[in-house]
């Protein structure tokens, strides 16, 4: 049976080479890197090997890359770590972050500090004019994420932090999407941290790291033992920082192949859709955008049944519809790019990655529009036009 | 998370579209929850001699529907009056708890279809005593 996997921004595989890499750091080389015998400074040697390649990765120093349990432990070391420190004020967040974020900035805001979220677009690009006026004598920091997580787009990042910086903010991105996907150099964007995933690169699931520009003073959110030059207490997981490390690594090697492969699947797919099936908006930024990101939303039927259909049919993709997010409410990305609810609980989202074929794009295109038909004959909001 | 049943239903409805000229009819939700569904009937000799259903929504909107016709097809208007949400569900072998609130509303959607009828009739005196429990003005306009 056919089984295709277009669901790569909720996860990706573990390339093997990874696998293969992180394997003896369990039964064999599983010293503690705190020790000082032969196996610890062994795990210790292995956790510094790979700090080095996610920092080379991403133009970093090896000793602003700290290693947590996720992108989601990043985001909110990012925020409260930062904040923690000031008086509460006033910070600033897109209106389309990831609930990493959002919900961090949420609690936040019940310690008393004041937050902005900041409109985006039509297709998904925050409004810089907005933005820069958000900023308060009191503002301490910008949260923008690099590329969205449903619909794609990559926001204007060198330029916002730039002018957090101007208003004397200090400025994070959420690059968990971007990252092992498009080149990223923290310098040449000028952030002050970065989140990134392990996950979404072809590296295991429970490991992320922040990039922290040297200088730039964080709280633990975890205390214990002073791990990670204190920042993130606990023994380190030397599994999967050497799976991360070398998943950045491979995704910095393979990216000049794979980043004009993906794009071309991506609007050959776009284009498969847009033409084979009436009534559908293509979601996000045309061009900028990540490379395997194409979204959709589809008039007059439902996210949730198009995704157990095409589940039916061995094709797994992702929906932000309520119904499949598991709330009441639909995607709050695809409501702030000005859909109405009836909209958004039509959106599809397709992500393709490194294993994913032009034979795949073109058997979705295939099994896609009688799909949409079914769905549509059912519906009592269809009126054939 | 959902049972071979809702899948088996929400894969090969039963009963879908719509009867021209109806006896009945009955729409429930609206698009902004994601959920919307219309049952018409057919009723002969205070039976329902034909039922069929439309749904924009979820794989359990979808299947709830489509098992609401399934039940009450033969049935007299008192019976079929019976049937709750909660017994389509449970007909269905149990949803996920959180499609129980917003996408199991067949039943809902057959009794204002029955009304419907009713009134049509003008047997609206009948209403009271036939249909115990009109469904509510839904908590589901309120999101």
């Amino acid at each position: 049976m056919t089984s295709v996997y277009f669901d790569h921004a909720a996860t990706t595989p573990v390339d093997p080479r990874v696998l293969e890499q992180m394997l003896p750091f369990f039964c064999e080389r599983y010293g503690n890197p705190s020790e000082v015998h032969r196996l610890g400074r062994d795990a210790r040697t292995a956790v510094e090997r790979a700090r080095a390649q996610v920092a080379a990765g991403l133009g970093a120093g090896e000793k602003e890359i700290v290693f947590t349990a996720g992108g989601t432990e990043a985001d909110n070391l990012a925020l409260i770590g930062y904040l923690q420190r000031f008086e509460p004020g006033h910070f600033i967040i897109s209106a389309i972050e990831h609930p990493a974020v959002m919900e961090a900035a949420r609690a936040l805001n019940r310690l008393g500090w004041a937050v902005d979220f900041i409109p985006v677009d039509g297709d998904g690009v925050i409004d810089v004019d907005a933005y820069e006026q958000a900023f308060r004598d009191d503002t301490k920091l910008a949260s923008v994420m690099y590329a969205n997580n449903v619909v794609g787009t990559i926001q204007p990042i060198a330029e916002l932090a730039r002018v957090a910086h101007e208003k004397g903010a200090a400025f994070h991105t959420d690059a968990v999407q971007g990252v092992g996907s498009v080149p990223i150099d923290v310098g040449a964007l000028g952030v002050d941290m970065l989140t990134l995933s392990g996950h979404k690169l072809y590296g295991p699931k429970g490991i992320g790291a922040l990039y922290v520009k040297r200088g730039t003073r964080l709280t633990p959110l975890i205390h214990g033992g002073g791990h990670e030059r204190r920042l993130r207490s606990g023994t380190e997981n030397v599994p999967g920082i050497v799976g991360l490390g070398a998943a950045v690594d491979l995704a910095q090697a393979q990216l000049a192949e794979t980043r004009p492969r993906l794009e071309a699947l991506r609007d050959r797919l776009a284009r498969g859709v847009l033409e084979s099936v009436p009534d559908v908006k293509y979601l996000g930024h045309p061009t900028e955008r990540l490379p395997g990101n194409v979204a959709f939303t589809v008039r007059y039927i439902e996210g949730e049944s198009m995704l157990l259909q095409l589940d039916a049919h061995g094709f797994m993709v992702s929906s932000g519809s309520a119904c499949a997010s598991g709330s009441l409410e639909p995607s709050h990305v695809i409501l702030a790019l000005g859909l109405g609810a009836e909209e958004a609980h039509g959106s599809l989202r397709l992500t393709l990655g490194r294993e994913n074929t032009r034979e795949e794009a073109d058997a979705f295109i295939e099994v896609f529009p009688p799909i949409v038909d079914k769905l549509r004959q059912m519906s009592p909001l269809y009126v054939k036009g | 998370m959902y049972t071979d049943l809702v899948m088996d239903h929400f894969s090969n409805p039963r009963n879908v579209g719509e009867i021209e000229d109806a006896d009945g009819v009955g729409q429930i939700g609206n698009p902004v929850c994601g959920d919307v569904m219309r049952i018409s009937i057919d009723v002969d000799d205070d039976r329902i001699a034909d039922v069929k259903f439309k749904t924009f929504g979820c794989g359990a909107a979808v299947a709830t529907s489509s098992m609401v016709t399934e039940m009450v097809k033969g049935k007299t208007l008192a019976e079929a009056a019976e049937i709750s949400n909660r017994a389509v569900a449970d007909a269905l072998g149990g949803l996920p708890p959180n499609k129980m609130h917003c996408s199991n509303l067949a039943a809902d959607a057959l009794h204002l279809a029955i009304q419907d009828y009713l009134v049509k009739a003008g047997r609206e005196a009948d209403v009271p005593q036939i249909l115990k429990a009109l469904p509510k003005d839904h908590a589901h306009s309120s999101h």
